[in-house]
C-alpha cells in the first residue's frame, strides 16, 4: 500500500467512526438509531458476502442461509432457554455457521462458477423450507418474537454501541485478511485458478476457507440483527435477502472493499425513503440492480474513483499543455 | 548422479490419437536443454504429463529420484518443479511485486496468514525484490501486471516461477511473439538466470537461434515420439532430424 | 397401498416429471447452446401461464391455442429481453456472474411487471373442455389431463431429438459445445442465433407454464419455486445434458409422488434431499458423462 492509500485508509475509518459513533449523541431520536443500527449490521454481511464475491469471485445466492442461522441461533435459544441465553444464543448462531459452511464447502465447492451459484441458492431455500414448515419449533412464517436482550444490552443506545464496536472489529478484521497473503492467495483464485496450483497451492481448499469466514461473519450479523428488530422471521433465510446483499455489493463496487458497506447504507437509505411509499420494492430494486450492471459494473464507489482518475489525468494534461 | 528428471515409457493418447508415444529420457541435474519439434509434436502435453495437468496413459516420471506420476500439480509444485506458461498466465489485477510475492509467500508456507499486510512480510518482499530485479522489472513493481507490455508480462510469468525457488523449471516458447531484438535478450536473460538460479532448465522453443545458441542438450518430438537427443552439433547433422524438422526450418 | 391406486401415483408423478422436464429443457437448451445461464426462465414460465389465462378468460380463446398463443407470447418477450438487455454484456469480464445478477433483475422486475399488469390474487384456470375428467378402466382412475401432458411432453421429446438428430442447425448445436467464438467461426449469424434460441427456451418455458396453469394455481412469485425445481433438474441431469435433464425430471416426479402420499407436508424438500445426495456421491450430476476431473 502507498502512503496516500494509508492516509485515505485512516480517514475512512475516522469518518466509519465519528459518523456512527456520534450519531447518537447528536440524534436523540429512536428512528434514526435503528436505522444507523441496520446500516452497520447489513454493511458488516455485505463486507462478509463481497469476500465471497469480489475478492474471490465465488457469486454466492445462498448467504441468507447464514444469516438465518445467526438470527435463529439467538431467537431460538431465547424463545425456549430464556433471554439470559441471548449471547450464548449468538455464539451458538456463528458457530453452526461455521460447521455447516464448513461442511457444505465440501459438497458444494467442488462445482465451479454458475453451479455454485446455484447450489448456493438451493441449499438457502431449503433452510428457508425447513424453518417455515417446522412451525412447532421455529413458528414458521410468525417468527420468533419478543428477543429483547438482558440486562443493560436491552438498552437500544448501549445494544447500539455493541453491534458498532462488533462491526468495526469484523470489519477491521475481514480489511486485514483482505491485504494479507490469504487475501492475496484469494484474489488470485478469482483472477487465474490454474496458476493457483502452479503456486502450489489449493484453489478448492482457499474457496472452502473464506466460504466459512464469510459465512461466520453473515451470522454474526444475523445474531445482531435479531437483537435490533426484537425479533427474526423466516424472510431472514429467503433468496430475496441473499439478493439484497449481492445488491449492495454491486451498488457500492464489489472491486473495493469497503464498497459494499457504502453499498449497504445507500440500500437502507434508499429503502427508506422510496420504500415505504411503494409496493413495487422489488421493481425499483431490480432495474437498481440492472442499471448497475450494464452502465456501472464497477459500483458507486469504483466508478467515482474512475472519474476522480480520469479527472487528474486531464488536469495533468492541461498541466503538461499549458 | 542421479538424474533430476526421469521420463520412462511414457504414453498418453486422446480419443486415438497418440499425443506422447513411449516417450523416455533423462535431464542431469544443472541441465540446460530445450525440445523441439512441429506444432502438434506433444511438447506442450509433455509438460502437462510432468507438471500433473495430464496424467500419463501408462509409463513412469521420476522427479529427483521418487515417482511422480499421477501426483496433482500442487504436490509436484511443492516438490521444486516451476513452470512458465506459453500463453502468460500471471495475475492481471495485481501489482508486478503481489505476483512475485505471492509465490514466495507460498514457498515460505505463509499463505494462511491472514493478520498481517502482505506487506509486513519481509522476507517474501526482499526476494520478490531480488527476482524483480534480475528481470529487470524493478522499476515496474508497484504497476498492476496488465499494464505491462506483453514481453514484460512474458518476464513476469518466470518470475511467479521463480518465486518458488525451484529445482527446475520448464519455460514453454520464453520468446514467443518477440521481436529478435527482444528475443536476443530474453535468450541472454534465460541463460544467466539458469546460472544465477541454480536451475536446471527445460525450455520448448521454435527459434533456433535460440535452441542452437544456449541449450547443452536437444530433444526432438515429432508426433508424440521422441526422435533424437543429443548435443546441438549432434542434432544438427543428424540426418532424420533434417528430413524430419530442420530441414524446413534451416535450409 | 394397493396396485391400482400406486399407479395412480405413477401417472401423477409422470405428469410433474413432464413438465419438470419442459421447463428445465428451456433452461438447459440457453445454457448448453448458448452459453448463457437463465436465471428468469422460471419468470417466463410464469408469464405463459398469465398469458394463457387471459387468453382463455378474456379473449376466450380455445385452451390449446391459448397455450401455444403464451408460449409464443413468453417466446417473444424472450427474444426482447436477450435483444436489449442480455446481449449487452455477452464477452465481458466476469460475465457469468453479471449474467446470474442481470437475469436474477429481470425476475424481479416481470415479477412486478405481473402484480401490475394481473393483480395480487391467485388466477385459476379450468381444465380444457373434454379433458375434465378422467379415464377409468376397473380400479383405475386417471385424470385424462395428466395423461394429455404426459402425451404433450413426449411430442415435445420427439421433435426435440429429431430438430437435434436430423437438422442442420440441430446437429451444429450438438456437434460443436457451442461457445459463441466456434460458432461465428462457422459463418453462422450469431446474434441472431442466439437470439432465436433465447426465444425458444423461453417460449419452452411459457408453454410449460401454460399447461401447468390448470393444475396448479397461477401467483405472481412463482417463478422462483420453477426456477429452484428446474434447477436441481439440471443439476441432477448434468448441466447442458438434455438427456439428462429427463431422466433427472422422472426421477424427480416419482421421488415428488411418493413423498406426497407419504408426508404431503414435507413434500417438497424431497427433492433437496435427492440433490443432496447426488451432491454427495456424484458431483457432475447423476446422468452426466463420466469426466477425469481433478481438483
Amino acid at each position: 500500500m502507498t502512503g496516500a492509500d494509508t492516509k485515505k485508509e485512516v480517514i475512512f475509518w475516522g469518518l466509519l467512526a465519528g459518523i456512527f459513533g456520534l450519531l447518537p449523541v447528536v440524534s436523540h431520536n429512536d428512528y434514526h438509531l435503528i436505522m444507523a443500527n441496520h446500516i452497520i449490521v447489513w454493511g458488516l454481511f455485505a463486507v462478509a458476502f463481497n469476500m465471497l464475491f469480489g475478492i474471490t469471485g465465488m457469486l454466492s445466492f445462498g448467504q441468507a442461509l447464514f444469516y438465518g442461522i445467526g438470527g435463529y441461533g439467538v431467537g431460538l435459544m431465547v424463545k425456549y432457554l430464556g433471554k439470559a441465553w441471548f449471547l450464548p444464543g449468538m455464539a451458538a448462531g456463528v458457530l453452526a455457521a461455521a460447521v455447516l459452511a464448513y461442511l457444505l464447502g465440501f459438497l458444494i465447492i467442488r462445482v465451479s462458477g454458475v453451479f455454485f451459484t446455484i447450489l448456493t441458492l438451493a441449499f438457502g431455500q431449503l433452510a428457508w423450507q425447513v424453518t417455515f414448515r417446522w412451525y412447532h419449533v421455529t413458528g414458521g412464517d410468525d417468527g420468533i418474537q419478543g428477543i429483547i436482550p438482558p440486562g443493560i444490552l436491552g438498552n437500544k443506545v448501549f445494544y447500539y454501541y455493541v453491534c458498532l464496536a462488533c462491526v468495526l472489529a469484523s470489519v477491521w478484521y475481514l480489511r486485514s485478511l483482505s491485504n494479507s497473503p490469504l487475501g492475496l492467495i484469494l484474489r488470485c483464485v478469482r483472477q487465474n485458478p490454474a496458476r493457483v496450483r502452479f503456486l502450489g497451492r489449493h484453489v478448492r481448499r482457499n474457496q472452502r476457507r473464506v466460504y466459512v469466514i464469510s459465512s461466520v461473519f453473515a451470522a454474526l450479523a444475523g445474531g445482531l440483527m435479531s437483537g435490533v428488530d426484537n425479533s427474526v422471521h423466516t424472510n431472514m433465510f429467503y433468496w430475496t435477502t441473499s439478493g439484497e446483499v449481492i445488491l449492495m455489493s454491486v451498488l457500492g463496487g464489489i472491486h473495493q472493499f469497503f464498497g459494499p458497506f457504502i453499498g449497504a447504507a445507500l440500500i437502507k437509505i434508499i429503502e427508506d425513503v422510496v420504500g415505504s411509499r411503494t409496493e413495487f420494492w422489488p421493481l425499483i430494486i431490480g432495474l437498481l440492480m440492472m442499471t448497475m450492471v450494464l452502465a456501472f459494473p464497477r459500483g458507486v464507489v469504483g466508478e467515482f474513483q474512475m472519474l476522480k482518475a480520469r479527472w487528474q489525468w486531464r488536469a495533468l494534461e492541461r498541466a503538461r499543455r499549458g | 548422479m542421479e538424474p533430476m528428471l526421469v521420463l520412462e515409457n511414457v504414453n498418453k493418447a486422446f480419443g486415438g490419437l497418440k499425443v506422447t508415444d513411449n516417450v523416455s529420457f533423462s535431464v542431469m541435474p544443472g541441465e540446460i536443454s530445450a525440445i523441439i519439434g512441429p506444432n502438434g509434436a506433444g511438447k506442450t502435453t509433455l509438460f502437462n504429463e510432468i507438471t500433473g495437468h495430464l496424467t500419463p496413459d501408462s509409463g513412469r516420471i521420476l522427479f529427483k529420484g521418487q515417482e511422480i506420476t499421477g501426483l496433482h500439480t500442487q504436490e509436484i509444485v511443492a516438490r521444486g518443479m516451476g513452470r512458465a506458461f506459453q500463453i502468460t498466465s500471471i495475475f492481471p489485477e495485481e501489482t508486478v511485486l503481489d505476483n512475485v510475492r505471492v509465490a514466495c509467500l507460498s514457498r515460505l508456507g505463509q499463505t494462511r496468514r491472514s493478520l498481517r499486510s502482505v506487506g509486513n512480510f519481509s522476507q517474501a518482499t526482499e526476494q520478490a525484490f531480488a527476482i524483480l530485479e534480475s528481470l529487470g522489472l524493478k522499476d515496474q513493481a508497484q504497476r498492476p501486471a496488465f499494464e505491462l507490455a506483453h514481453g514484460d508480462q512474458k518476464l513476469l510469468d518466470i518470475g511467479v516461477a521463480l518465486g518458488l525457488e525451484p529445482k527446475m523449471l520448464l519455460l514453454d516458447e520464453p520468446t514467443a511473439g518477440m521481436s529478435p531484438d527482444e528475443r536476443h535478450l530474453t535468450r541472454e536473460l534465460v541463460k544467466r538466470l539458469w546460472k544465477e538460479f541454480n536451475l536446471t532448465l527445460v525450455f520448448i522453443e521454435h527459434d533456433m537461434d535460440t535452441v542452437f545458441g544456449i541449450a547443452q542438450v536437444v530433444r526432438v518430438l515429432q508426433q508424440g515420439r521422441l526422435l533424437a537427443e543429443g548435443t546441438p552439433d549432434q542434432i544438427r547433422s543428424n540426418p532424420e532430424v533434417i528430413t524430419a524438422y530442420l530441414g524446413e526450418e534451416l535450409a | 397401498m394397493d396396485l391400482s391406486s400406486l399407479l395412480v401415483q405413477f401417472v401423477s408423478g409422470l405428469s410433474t416429471a413432464t413438465l419438470l422436464f419442459l421447463v428445465a429443457s428451456g433452461l438447459t437448451l440457453i445454457f448448453g447452446v448458448g452459453g448463457v445461464f437463465n436465471f428468469a426462465h422460471g419468470s417466463f414460465y410464469m408469464l405463459g401461464a398469465y398469458l394463457a389465462y387471459t387468453f382463455v378468460a378474456t379473449v376466450k380463446l380455445n385452451f390449446w391455442v391459448a397455450a401455444l398463443a403464451a408460449a409464443l407470447g413468453a417466446g417473444i418477450l424472450g427474444m426482447l429481453a436477450e435483444a436489449l438487455i442480455l446481449r449487452r454484456i455477452y464477452g465481458r469480464a466476469e460475465e457469468g456472474g453479471f449474467q446470474i445478477l442481470l437475469t436474477y433483475s429481470l425476475i424481479l422486475i416481470i415479477d412486478d411487471l405481473v402484480k401490475l399488469t394481473w393483480g395480487t390474487e391467485y388466477k385459476s384456470l379450468s381444465r380444457p373442455p373434454g379433458l375434465g375428467g378422467a379415464l377409468v378402466m376397473g380400479d383405475l382412475v386417471l385424470p385424462s389431463y395428466n395423461l394429455a401432458i404426459i402425451g404433450v411432453g413426449l411430442l415435445v421429446v420427439v421433435l426435440a431429438w429429431l430438430v437435434l438428430t436430423r437438422t442442420r442447425p440441430g446437429r451444429i448445436a450438438r456437434a460443436t459445445a457451442l461457445d459463441r467464438e466456434t460458432l461465428g467461426l462457422l459463418g453462422i449469424n450469431v446474434p441472431l442465433t442466439m437470439t432465436v434460441i433465447f426465444g425458444i427456451a423461453t417460449a419452452l418455458g411459457g408453454l410449460t407454464g401454460a399447461l401447468a396453469a390448470p393444475l396448479r394455481s397461477v401467483t405472481p412469485g412463482a417463478g422462483i419455486e420453477v426456477i429452484i425445481d428446474a434447477l436441481i433438474v439440471v443439476v441432477l441431469g448434468g448441466m447442458g445434458n438434455f438427456w439428462g435433464a429427463w431422466l433427472a425430471a422422472l426421477l424427480l416426479g416419482e421421488v415428488n409422488a411418493v413423498a406426497v402420499a407419504v408426508a404431503p407436508e414435507w413434500a417438497s424438500l424431497f427433492s433437496y434431499l435427492v440433490m443432496v445426495v447426488t451432491l454427495i456421491f456424484k458431483p457432475e450430476g447423476l446422468f452426466a458423462p463420466r469426466q477425469v476431473r481433478k481438483v
